[in-house]
This record gives C-alpha cells, structure tokens and sequence, in this order.
C-alpha cells in the first residue's frame, strides 16, 4: 500500500539507525523497530505514512504488518498528517488537578481548533496526551523533545507566538527548545 | 532533622551530571570495590541483606528477585532497567536520571557484574527523549573512561549498556510487555510462567529493574548491606524517592527514611509545606494512580489510630478496607474542593485509554468504567449504575494477565468504598453540580 512517495534516509540518519541495530544480537534486530519508526517519524514531516512504514519494513527486512502493528500500538507514532508543531498537553491526574483542562481550552480557543485537530496554516496539531511523568511541575506540555512545565495561560501565549514565528518543525529526536 | 539521603546526597552539586564532577564525589568507587574486591555472590548477598526491595511498585525483595535468575552454560544473560516510568503522579526516575545520569549507570555496571550479564538494556519512555539524550552523554563518557566496554577497570569483565527508547504505552512498564516492546513489538504483557529470570529478553534469563532500584545497589555496595537495611523501619528499608505532587505548597521529588509520618510529611517545612492556599486536606493517592485511594483521616491515621508511616507496611495497614500501598511513591494530595467522582473518572479514562486490549474484562470494563463515571458526572447516573460500577471492577481485579486490570480497579473500588456518599450527591443532584458540562465536553476531546 504505498504512496507515490520515494521514501529513503538521508546518510546520516541511515548511519544512525546502523549504529542503533548493531546494539542487539546476531538476528535481533527487530528490537531497533521503534527507535528506527522514531527516526522515520523525524525524517518524513513527523507522522508515518504507509510508504514510511513499508520503507521502515525493508530496511529491517521484515513483513509490513510487523511495522503498522507496532505503529499502531503506540501513542507517540501519528499515522496521519500533522502539523509542525504537535503539542501535547497532559491531561491525567495531577495535571488535570491543577489546570489542565484550562490549558486545552485556552489552546483551543486561540488556534481554533479541537483537541485532535490540526490548523489550517499547517503549523500546530493539539493533542491531549497521558501522564508525560511531570506531575510535580503541573500543568504541562510537551512539543517535539522538549517540557514545557509549570504552565499559565501567559506561559502558553508566549510560547505559541513564539513557536509560530520560529515556523519550524519540532521532533521527539531533537532538543529543540523554545526559551519562555 | 534532616534525613539520610543516599541517592540525591549530591544531587545540588554544580556539574554531578558530568562524570568528572561525579568521579570528585564518589561515583564509580562502588564499581571498583564491587570488580576489585567483591565476587558476584557476595554482592547478590549484600543486596539480600539489604533488604531493598523493588522500587517500581511491587516492591518485591530485589536479592530474592536476582537470586532467582537462571544460569544455564552458554546462554547469555540480561540486566535490562525498567525506565518506563508511566504511573500517573510518578517523576522520581527522570528527575533521578535527568540530574545524576551516573548514579544509575554505575548501577547497572555493578549489577551486570553480579548477575553476570555481558548486555544491559535501559529502556526509556519514550516522552522522555531528552533524558535519553543525557543517559546516552553519560554513557558515551563511561565507555572513554573505560568503565565500558571491555575489560572494564582491568577487571576482566566486558559490559556493554544502551539506552531504548519506547513510543507512549503505560502497559510497558509492566516487564514482559516492557520485554516484548525491547524485542520491537507490541506491548502486550506475556503470560508467567514462565518468568523473566528463566526465559525474558529473547527468551534467555534476564532480570528487569527499576531506575531506583538499580541506583541504590551503588550504595549498598559502598556501605554494605547491613548498613542499608539500618536505615528505615522494619521490612521497610533504606531510602525511598517520593514524588510528590497535587494540591501541596511544594511539589517535588524527596529522597525519605522509609518510616517518616505521613503527617510530617505533607505539613512539615522540610517536605510538602502542607496543603495549597491554606485549603484542607481531603485525600491522598499515596503510591501512583493504581493504588487505593484514602480520605484524609485514614492516610494520616491508621484506623487503629496510629500515626501512618510512609512505608510498604504502614501504609498497608488495614489491607484495602482501611489501609492503601506504597506503590511507586507516587504520592498526590487533593484539597477539599477536589471532586473525588470526577478525579475518578480521569483515572478510569487513562486505564482505559491504556489497556493493551488483550483480556476481555481489562480492555471492557476498563471503557464500561470510564463511561458510567461519565454518565453519573453528567447527573445522569442512578444508585444502580454506583452497584454496578463495583461489579466491574470487582470482575476486572484479579482476572487479567498482568496488573493493569488490578490497577484500573482498585481505584474504583477504594474510591466507593470510602467516598460512596459523594457518589450519590451526584446521581440526586449531579445536574446542579458546577462544571458538569465542560467536563461532558473534555470527555469528547478527540484524539489524533
């Protein structure tokens, strides 16, 4: 199933996922799936397409199925389109105690956009996302690599504005952090 | 009085995160001692003695749990550290890792040496990324100084450790889902026996720690294990990273003597500096989301009325009727405005958005709970629907593979039993109660 896209690794992260595979034994390279989905997802506009997943499959040499179960399985792998800045606001638990609620609506709001949505200029999605483990720290956000902790509405702002002015895409596999 | 701190003893020092500042301070003497001095059994021994027991939740005895690892001929063995660090209101480990990378390196060197493991695995969260990145710093410092690698301190011993990271899935950080995702899989949890010390990683033995865990061997082995096991109370021994967070005036990570009060610890200054803008205390969740929760009488008072202690025994008393558990030392407050059906329906909605979906009464009851908290908030509940929320949960505990579908339960459970008044509040009266339909709207939030 894949697109028309010609899906290949520039060297340097070829280079990378080598390196990740030989951390396991003679025949256990499967283990370097997720790492390797994390550096495709970094590499192709951050969200898997099939084309990705397939491309993925080939360099593990293993079956296609064997990557979209995986992709599927896990909350950080975003099968569709999304824009370049994912942010993901914690929802659980002390977060919510403490605001979050407030955070999503207040991003809502702004963007015009829900929750699961992404903005028309293609620059932000909105996630709500499981305890990120910063509960001391609550509210908080992640984008690509980075916290974003402690949060107030104001925090939110600045960091909005910022990040669409900047108009880059963040990743999980880089600190990419945008100064408050 | 302060207590005795031996995992974040230097963890305010300007630079720890390096190994050069780390090596000034101490670090790597209890790998030398433990390759120069000390057999493999010796140290199983020490860590026996020392009473540490699992720091990730269950809280299994540590030495019993490496003395049960299999030693066939020829099979390679596994040390692999749970860093999948996901229970709501748990962030010891990151901070733990984020602030003293080594402490938990050297850790796993050690412990490699004692169980005889030529490869260990962290695997990380995978939202904790930038951890990994620091983990991996700390790692490539160690192999330039020859503390890995092979033949590490002239020892004779070969160890290599690489950091994994996961992709968001709180079902990893039960250990054979965390060993089947290290194998490049889905996260559901195998079936024991047979257990990770007889068939894990790659179905060879392996033994699976948590971060904690793996960093308190290092002073065991510094101090011995009968110096360890003198700290604390009882069965309960050493130090413990709480992570506290909720309605206190100081959130955070304390390093504690196992044994301190409760009550010391959410009041005095030199912990939480008691409950937000002079609001009180309703009730506690003292060891992650998965643990029974308490109403404030019963977390600062045994019903035998004794002082509660934070420790795997005190706060055990009363088993479920009366009494909660340590857990992972997730410990959240709530003030006296929190809305305990509300808080419930949070939990329930990330069990059920968690279940890996491999047993039935786990992957439905999990979304049957979430969806009759649901309509209870939404003042559409009866007092059937508060039975019938105990007849679930009541089927889910103990009827899964792993603990997942006792986790999503036994906050239901606890949550009835000492707060049902509120939950009938809210089926007479839920459609008056504040806030009910933006909570109806949040429930709705699509994901991607």
């Amino acid at each position: 199933m894949s697109d028309q896209k010609v899906y290949r690794f520039s060297d340097e992260t070829m280079a990378t996922a080598e390196r990740i595979m030989r951390r396991y034994p003679e025949g256990k390279q499967k283990s370097a799936l997720i790492p390797i989905l994390h550096l495709a997802q970094a590499e192709f506009e951050g969200w898997l397409s099939p084309g990705a997943m397939d491309y993925v499959a080939s360099i593990l040499n293993i079956k296609p199925i064997e990557v979209y179960e995986v992709a599927s399985f896990y909350s950080m792998f975003n099968l569709k389109q999304v824009g370049k800045c994912v942010i993901e606001v914690c929802r659980t638990s002390s977060c919510w105690l403490l605001g979050a609620e407030d955070v999503v609506r207040h991003i809502e709001k702004k963007l015009h956009i829900k929750a699961g949505e992404t903005t028309k200029d293609g620059m932000f999605t909105l996630k709500t996302v499981e305890c990120l483990g910063s509960c001391g720290t609550a509210p908080m956000l992640q984008c690509g690599g980075d916290f974003y902790e402690n949060l107030t509405l104001e925090k939110v702002d600045a960091l909005l504005d910022k990040m669409k002015e900047q108009g880059r895409r963040r990743v999980y596999t880089k600190d990419d952090m945008v100064e408050l | 009085m302060a207590g005795k701190k031996l995992l974040l003893e230097n963890d305010h020092i300007e630079g720890i995160r390096s190994l050069r500042v780390y090596r000034q301070h101490g670090g790597y003497q209890s790998l030398e001692k433990a390759l120069k001095q000390m057999t493999p059994e010796q140290i199983v021994e020490e860590v026996k003695t020392s009473g540490l027991r699992g720091r990730g939740g269950a809280g299994f005895p540590t030495g019993m749990k490496w003395s049960f690892l299999a030693k066939p001929e020829g099979v390679a063995r596994y040390l692999v550290c749970n860093a999948d660090e996901s229970e709501p209101g748990t962030f010891k480990d990151r901070y733990l890792m984020q602030r003293i990378p080594h402490l938990l390196i050297e850790g796993m060197i050690a412990s490699s040496f004692a169980l005889g493991a030529r490869t260990s695995y962290i695997y990380i969260r995978g939202e904790y990324f930038y951890v990994a990145r620091i983990l991996e710093q700390a790692i490539a410092e160690a192999y330039e100084a020859g503390l890995l690698g092979k033949n590490i301190l002239n020892s004779g011993f070969d160890h290599d450790c690489y950091v994994q990271v996961g992709a968001g899935a709180y079902i990893c950080g039960e250990e054979t889902a965390l060993l089947e995702s290290l194998e490049g899989k889905r996260g559901n949890p195998r079936i024991k026996p047979p257990f990770p010390a007889v068939a894990g990683l790659y179905g060879c033995p392996t033994v699976v720690n948590n971060v904690e865990t793996i960093a308190a061997v290092v002073p065991i082995i510094r101090d011995g294990g009968a110096a360890y096991a003198s700290i604390g109370v009882g069965k309960s021994t050493g130090t413990k990273l709480i992570s506290a967070s909720g309605h206190l005036n100081k959130p955070g990570v304390y390093e504690i003597e196992l044994g301190v009060p409760v009550e010391e610890f959410i009041y005095s200054d030199e912990y939480c500096g008691g409950i937000r803008n002079g609001k009180k205390l309703k009730a506690v969740v003292a060891g992650g989301s998965s643990v029974p929760i308490l109403p404030a009488d019963l977390i600062l008072k045994t019903a035998n009325g004794e002082p509660r202690l934070m420790s795997y025994e005190s706060l055990a008393d009363g088993g479920f009727a009366t009494g909660t558990m340590l857990g992972s030392g997730g410990f959240i407050a709530m003030d006296e405005d929190t809305s305990i059906v509300k808080n419930l329906w949070n939990f329930s909605r990330f069990y059920h958005h968690e279940s890996c979906g491999q047993c039935s009464p786990c992957r439905e009851g999990t979304g049957w709970m979430e969806k009759i908290l649901h309509k209870i908030l939404d003042g559409n509940g009866t007092l059937a629907d508060v039975d019938l929320l105990w007849d679930i949960q009541s089927k889910i505990e103990g009827k899964t593979i792993c603990p997942l579908g006792d986790a999503a339960a036994w906050p239901v459970a606890s949550a009835i039993r000492h707060f049902r008044k509120e939950f009938e509040e809210y089926v007479k009266n839920g459609k008056n109660i504040r806030d009910v339909k933006h909570y109806y709207r949040l429930n709705n939030l699509v994901e991607v």
